[in-house]
């Protein structure tokens, strides 16, 4: 239901980081989503080609990569993934596992762009070196 | 052309993340505990605050709080009938609170005032930081110094609130025995975010056909060791242990 303000959060943050590379074009946006984000990819999905529609992101593809619940056990000294989102055990003992090290990210990891070859130099900074 | 990938690594939620930490150490600071309330509409996340802010209020603790609904300022009314300050949030069809919505309403909160006097150790405590920041406490932390309790009852919803950090000390989600036992295992993001627990309308669990053991263990298979409280806030069953754990974390928290 919030997918509406996650995509104008991520075109806020990828309009931000854009703005750094003068004339380049913004073709893919790759997420790092958690099973536990509470985030619907197809919801995201629509809600991100709404938001960015008549904008200099419309067209950009929003990547999507999904991470799976990863628990602690102390009893077993190892991190491991769990199944879905339904029980939170330890795969090797079976017990419960309190101690969540993956699965609720909600994060960009990274945008490509697209840019001329002169403006990617200057960007650079690899320009005096020609 | 050229394509490159820039690498980002932000969070998406990280502007709400950076206020809600703002707000944590404005809370700490202040020495006030802030409980977050999360449930689907109609649990009974009202009938248990109401009930909470009256006795605590009785047993001599200052306790305010924040309700966020769509619509309607009728939670509010409903709360401050017990006497303690209460601030609805109106989020006009958004699905919940965010740290933008808590620090716009706790902005000059002179009702709080109605709280009583503040103890001058919590006043220190409270400006003990720069003068930017004491300047601030001055304006809007320094009423919250003089809370023991800030309540925030969320918009009902078992899905969107979870994402979004109020800059809480506890997350507390409410399960009504008219919901269903397997709730917890419906919404896993909410339930395995919370802190505490709370099973309302224990009153009426009997005609409702509600099976305790199997609501204890879902619980407990989402949220390993979660610590759950029995509740009616029509009877007053299981109050005191609730209202106890609140005072043992206010208490512990200072």
């Amino acid at each position: 239901m919030h997918e509406l303000s996650i995509a104008a959060s991520i075109v806020e943050a990828v309009t931000e980081t854009a703005a750094a590379y003068a004339g380049a074009r913004v073709i893919a946006v790759r997420l790092r989503v958690g099973a536990l984000a509470a985030v619907v990819e197809d919801s995201l999905q629509f809600c991100w080609s709404v938001t960015t529609e008549g904008t200099p992101l419309a067209g950009a593809a929003l990547a999507v990569r999904k991470m799976p619940v990863v628990i602690h056990c102390a009893a077993c000294g190892v991190d491991a993934e769990v199944g879905g989102v339904q029980s939170f055990r330890c795969p090797l003992c079976g017990q419960p596992a309190a101690d969540l090290r993956q699965g609720r990210e909600l994060e960009i990891e990274s945008i490509e762009i697209e840019e001329p070859e002169g403006e990617a130099l200057v960007a650079s900074g690899e320009k005096d070196r020609r | 052309m050229t394509t490159r990938i820039v690498e980002l690594r932000r969070g998406i939620l990280k502007k709400n993340d950076e206020l809600a930490a703002g707000l944590r150490a404005r809370f700490h600071a202040a020495g006030v505990l802030v409980l977050n309330l999360v449930s689907s509409p109609g649990t009974g996340k009202t009938a248990l605050l109401e009930r909470t802010l009256r006795e605590l209020l009785a047993r001599g603790f200052r306790a305010a709080a924040l309700v966020g609904d769509l619509a309607t300022d009728n939670d509010a009314r409903r709360l401050a009938a017990s006497g303690a300050p209460v601030r609805q949030i109106n989020t006009h069809g958004i699905c919940h609170l965010d740290a933008e919505m808590i620090g716009k309403h706790l902005e000059g909160w002179d009702s709080l005032g109605a709280v009583g006097a503040m103890p001058s150790s919590r006043i220190a405590a409270a400006m003990n930081g720069s003068p930017a920041e004491s300047a601030a406490a001055v304006a809007t932390g320094a009423h919250l110094a003089a809370l023991d309790f800030l309540f925030i009852e969320n918009v009902g919803n078992l899905v969107c609130p979870s994402s979004y950090d109020l800059g809480e000390g506890i997350r507390v989600a409410l399960l009504s025995v008219t919901e269903g036992e397997d709730k917890p295992l419906k919404y896993p993001t909410l339930f395995n975010s919370a802190d505490a627990a709370v099973i309302t309308k224990i009153d009426i669990a009997g005609p409702c056909g509600f099976d305790r053991e199997l609501a204890l263990r879902n619980m407990n298979e989402i949220r390993p060791g979660i610590r759950i409280f029995e509740t009616s806030a029509k009877t007053g069953a299981g109050m005191e242990e609730w209202l106890e754990y609140l005072s043992s974390e206010c208490t512990g928290r200072r």
